[in-house]
């Protein structure tokens, strides 16, 4: 980790806001004039014009400190042109895009759909209960069937860790990894650090503390890498039983209660945890998880007075977040899913630069 | 046919024979089916008339390896492979005989079934082929087998395979029968229950991939449980596959309180570790799971020092369908009985091990283990020989290999060295010409 003092040139160099702390609230960028058409921004290519140095995301793990920055710089971009009324691009004019889910979710399914079809790509959705997926179609197969398709992008979320990279392996376009099992989920580590960018004008330097089921969360393995790499202080907090043996070795800290976990955080990212976890297999219960490991205000109040909260959702509410805290002053639940977008956006166009014809 | 029992003689070998700790330049005759004698000089005192002469040229002769525990899909899964097919790749890999499990369909666990595996054996299989039967009726690991009645049929061993005995009252009593038949138990050391939903071993590396891991307990504890109930019965056992330097620690154990124990590790496992996952690459998932470099490095020292027993092939074929999966998904097991002996190479070329070592761990010690007549070229011993040109480079194509799934660990895998001829029961069954 000597490389942290580059991280952090390249980070003063790029972020837009460096700097002072910024209003946390949803607004903090000055709007352009609004006008019903801008032609001009529709058809122009976006200013930040790095080229991503992999054919797929099929995770953090892999990309270059330049990769990360550049994906972040481009999806400032999209955060204003998704303020706008007129949000299209034509970037992907022509390519065609697939999300192909094996395991249900509505928000990061819709959130690449919207970032597809601003784009102007042809976005079709694939889920495994409307498909031949059920009916015991392998992985291999359906990825060779899509590809026969000629699609451009596919949006891959499995539950099963590596099964991404496996499709990717069968296919010619490029792939997004949207979550494979308790693997990675490299956009939602993105979305998290532009957040985290946006409100506190760093990474580096910052100490982020991730609380909960560690040990099934692609989300936490994935903002492990991406954190580390531009030079944040990582720990992960969690009953012993949720975290995986071995994690120590990933370059973070390690706490097992929250009042050491968010002793001087600035950041407090918490996990889902599912209910079939907490019924005495990994925890007790969920009010003896809830009253150890839950965020209320009182566990907040261990943190930095400035700490911001922040969740991958969907939430459990009254599991590992209280109410309160979720809807509170500290909380930037809600921005994170509107980076989320952005960052999609900046994924998209980004592989799409490295596609044949681009 | 006569030309093929024609006397042989192979001259001017490197001859190494661990059962008499002999690594030297010397010739070896068969005839008859039996190694007549090994020793220097034979080619020039003459040879009975017709002897085939095979010039060696300080190419590497040696005991057939005795592969002490290979996954057979015959009966009931031949299209994986049949005793024929892992025949023909036991005889390129300088096997000559193959030990093939009890889980198959049905489960060989009655004498009938033992029959019908030796005679489709004797009628299809180039190499010898000695089943070990099912400790427990069906695998199930509740009610012990006809111990007696199996050992008569054939049954070199009892084990339940790929599966371990949970029930420590079972294996008590199994222990304590088949010691009056001086039976060998062969047991799968892995706790189920620990083991769980684990796929790969435990620790930084699958927490990185997010995999859930196997802990190294889940075979310590059921061996250390087994040890002890060794000690209750003095039966005779044998731990089927081990990984660690805490399994090592309780045998070494076991060893000092004088039980008859003896331990066994896959060639993968003394070959390879965790790390050869790489991205997922579901034809090292194993099971026991490839674990550490100083995991592997301990093992390799165990083997050194003769704490180590065997070297198997754990050869387990599996059709694509089963292995192009997500990792957690896949079959567990690889093919490994025509590498095996050219993987184990690989320590003696490293220096890690001497050539008495890996042929004593790979062929006499499990013929001695089984009470088979195999694995020495003393006079009078059958003619189960293997030519190896020791130097030899090349690269593993699964395509090329025997068996009928490529489910190869050693995919694309550089070699140095390669078996040259096999010889079983003194005919040439395979040979590179």
């Amino acid at each position: 980790m000597n490389d942290h003092n580059a991280v952090g040139e390249q980070l003063a160099i790029f972020a837009p806001r460096a700097g002072g702390l910024v209003d946390r609230s949803c607004a903090p960028l000055p709007r352009p004039a609004l006008t019903p058409i801008d032609m001009a921004l529709m058809n122009s290519p976006a200013k930040t014009s790095f080229v991503l140095s992999q054919k797929h995301l099929l995770g953090i793990e892999g990309l270059t400190v330049q990769d990360i920055t550049g994906l972040l710089d481009l999806a400032e971009e999209f955060v204003i042109l998704n303020r706008q009324v007129e949000k299209k691009r034509t970037t992907l004019r022509g390519r065609t895009q697939i999300n192909l889910f094996f395991e249900v979710s509505t928000r990061t399914q819709s959130s690449f759909e919207l970032a597809g079809k601003r784009l102007g790509a042809d976005v079709m959705n694939m889920s495994a209960s409307s498909s031949s997926m059920r009916k015991g179609e392998t992985l291999m197969d359906t990825a060779i069937t899509l590809n026969a398709m000629h699609p451009d992008l596919i949006v891959v979320r499995h539950h099963a860790s590596g099964a991404v990279a496996l499709l990717a392996r069968k296919v010619d376009c490029s792939v997004i990894n949207a979550g494979d099992g308790a693997h990675e989920h490299p956009t939602q580590a993105l979305l998290d650090a532009l957040t985290i960018r946006r409100n506190k004008g760093r990474i580096e330097g910052l100490t982020v503390a991730i609380c909960g089921d560690i040990l099934h969360s692609r989300v936490a393995r994935s903002n492990i890498i991406l954190l580390g790499a531009m030079g944040a202080r990582v720990r992960v907090v969690a009953p012993s039983t949720l975290l995986p043996p071995g994690i120590e070795r990933m370059g973070v800290e390690v706490a097992r209660d929250m009042r050491e976990g968010l002793n001087g955080a600035d950041i407090v990212m918490m996990l889902r945890l599912q209910r079939e976890r907490m019924n005495g297999s990994y925890v007790p219960s969920v009010s003896e998880y809830f009253h150890y490991f839950g965020l209320d205000e009182k566990k907040l109040s261990y943190a930095k007075p400035d700490a911001l909260v922040m969740h991958p959702g969907p939430m459990n509410r009254g599991v590992e977040i209280d109410s309160i805290v979720a809807d509170g002053a500290h909380s930037l639940i809600r921005e994170q899913v509107e980076m989320g977008v952005a960052v999609r956006m900046a994924v998209l166009e980004a592989l799409s630069r490295n596609l044949p014809n681009a | 046919m006569l030309s093929d029992r024609r006397p042989i003689l192979l001259a001017n070998a490197r001859v190494v024979d661990p059962s008499r700790n002999f690594d030297g330049i010397a010739d070896v005759l068969m005839a008859d089916g039996v190694v007549r004698e090994a020793k220097k000089g034979i080619g020039a005192a003459g040879v009975p008339e017709g002897t085939e002469v095979i010039d060696c040229r300080g190419k590497l002769v040696a005991p057939g390896l005795v592969d002490m525990r290979a996954f057979v899909g015959e009966p009931g899964a031949a299209s994986r492979e049949s005793l024929a097919s892992a025949s023909q790749a036991a005889a390129a890999g300088g096997v000559t005989t193959i030990i093939c499990q009890p889980d198959t369909s049905p489960v060989i666990d009655d004498p009938a079934t033992v029959d019908y595996v030796l005679r489709r054996a004797r009628d299809t299989a180039i190499v010898h082929v000695h089943p070990m039967a099912a400790l427990t009726k069906g695998l199930n690991g509740k009610e012990m087998t006809e111990i007696g009645l199996l050992k008569a049929a054939g049954a070199v061993a009892f084990t339940d395979g790929a599966k371990s005995v949970t029930n420590a009252q079972v294996m008590r009593r199994a222990l304590t029968y088949a010691r009056d038949f001086d039976a060998l138990i062969v047991h799968h050391t892995e706790d189920p229950d620990l083991t769980a939903d684990g796929v790969m071993n435990e620790g930084e590396f699958a927490a990185r991939l997010g995999l859930l891991g196997v802990p190294k307990a889940a075979e310590t504890i059921m061996l250390e449980r087994d040890i002890r109930l060794v000690g209750l019965t003095r039966g005779r056992y044998h731990a089927a596959s081990i990984t660690c330097p805490e399994s090592l620690e309780v045998l070494e154990r076991a060893r000092e309180a004088g039980l008859a124990v003896t331990a066994a590790a896959s060639i993968n496992h003394v070959t390879l570790n965790e790390n050869d996952i790489g991205p997922y690459r579901t034809f090292l998932k194993l099971s026991p799971p490839l674990r550490e470099e100083h995991d592997r490095q301990a093992l390799v020292q165990a083997l050194r020092s003769g704490l180590l027993d065997v070297i198997m092939s754990d050869h387990n074929p599996q059709d694509v369908e089963t292995k192009r999966l997500p990792f957690a998904e896949a079959a567990a097991g690889a093919i490994g009985i025509e590498t095996m002996l050219i993987a184990g190479l690989r320590l003696v070329h490293n220096g890690e091990i001497d050539l008495l070592t890996l042929l004593r761990a790979t062929s006499t010690r499990p013929a001695e283990l089984l009470g088979l007549p195999g694995g020495t070229l003393r006079a009078g011993a059958p003619a189960d020989v293997i030519v190896v040109d020791m130097d030899q480079p090349w690269v593993v194509n699964p395509d090329e290999l025997k068996s009928k799934c490529k489910n190869t660990p050693f995919d694309e895998a550089r070699m140095q060295g390669r078996v040259v001829r096999t010889i079983v029961g003194g005919r040439t069954v395979y040979e590179v010409v």
